[in-house]
């Protein structure tokens, strides 16, 4: 759900990262701040375990420009991957305008992009979405790994929708940018559409 | 109604940022904020210029979702006052309505009771504004007059984003 302010001038969007444990989701986010001009970027805020695991969710908000004399804010949440976090993944789900499903490439791995594929949907309708209505993109992350999936097959498993989908090696970057840049593109587009007259 | 567009316009703002200034000064506050549930930032008074707002903002949100999280898992509504002491600041956050957090610091120079007290006062100024507002943006999607800058966008301004 979009804020539009007047007064300020401003327009936010919330995009959420989601997808299996250990996929990348968070290492997306850092790439991203690491790669933003300090005057475009807020804080990155990790709620994270000791060992690093995503506990609640990671946060970073970007400025993009402007748009017809509006700031075009998009703020970047990461829901926890693991199985037994889904509460927090319901919560982090409300109020969302856009999602990055990234998926883990290796092949063993394959059951549980799946499982989390279906979770995202099964906690959208419990929000009062559908996955039709909300614009998401995948991103198959860790093309590098040798154990990687072939491309053609992870997309017969996820990507029956035919969504804009990218391959990706987050922790060097690579896709990284694409995969947002095709998101808040898709969110913008639908923001148009439901105002549009 | 969660999941319709939140718009802001110029008179509720400024409605908005004349009690939020009243309830700082009035409480005695460090600085007073107003968070949608999302974690966006409505509107801001006080001492807030060494303070991160955004990420303040986010994490509020955070904290009153999990907590709405306990609240169900208990069978309650909601939890709809939270506090949280420090050794310097403490931080008193309410729900307005279903959908508005407002969020009061301060120091030793107030006090939990006083804080309450004028909280409450506020709360319900607020709330009717933001139930007017919804009201309002609701009538304007089904009459589909909502205006939005959006409208008339294109696919050029969208490029032009990432072109730097």
């Amino acid at each position: 759900m979009s804020f539009i302010n007047y007064a300020a001038r401003e327009i936010n969007c919330k995009i959420v990262y989601y997808g299996p444990g250990l996929g990348g989701k968070t290492t997306n986010l850092q790439y991203i701040y690491d790669k933003t001009n300090p005057k475009s970027k807020g804080k990155m805020i990790s709620l994270a375990t000791e060992t690093e695991r995503t506990l609640f969710f990671d946060f970073l908000p970007l400025n993009l420009g402007e748009i017809k004399g509006f700031k075009v804010r998009f703020h970047l949440y990461t829901v926890p991957g693991q199985v037994f976090y889904d509460a927090s993944r319901k919560l982090i789900l409300k109020g969302v305008d856009g999602i990055v499903f990234v998926a883990d490439s290796q092949i063993e791995r394959m059951d549980a992009n799946i499982e989390s594929f279906e979770n995202m949907i099964g906690n959208l309708e419990e929000q009062g979405y559908t996955i039709k209505s909300v614009p998401y993109v995948i991103q198959y992350n860790k093309r590098d790994l040798p154990n990687a999936a072939p491309v053609d097959e992870m997309k017969k498993e996820l990507n029956k929708d035919n969504v804009p989908d990218f391959e990706a090696i987050a922790i060097k970057g690579t896709g990284v940018f694409d995969t947002l840049k095709a998101v808040t593109k898709l969110v913008l587009i639908d923001l148009k559409r439901k105002t549009g007259a | 109604m969660e999941n319709t567009q939140f718009i802001l316009y110029e008179e509720e703002y400024k409605k908005i940022n004349e009690i939020i200034l009243r309830l700082a000064r009035e409480a005695n506050a460090k600085f007073v904020f107003l968070v949608d549930k999302n974690g966006q930032l409505i509107a801001h008074c006080g001492d807030t210029e060494d303070i991160d707002t955004t990420s303040l903002a986010s994490l509020t949100a955070g904290n009153i979702a999990a907590t709405s999280g306990l609240a169900k898992l208990l069978g309650e509504k909601e939890f709809s006052v939270l506090f949280h002491e420090g050794e310097r600041d403490n931080i008193h956050i309410t729900l307005i309505g279903e959908r508005i957090i407002l969020v009061v610091v301060f120091d030793h120079r107030s006090s939990l009771g006083l804080v309450r007290l004028r909280v409450k006062k506020a709360s319900q100024e607020l709330k009717k504004i933001f139930d007017e507002l919804t009201e309002k943006i609701q009538k304007e999607m089904q009459a589909e007059e909502l205006e939005s800058p959006f409208s008339e966008i294109t696919d050029e301004d969208i490029e032009n984003l990432f072109s730097e």
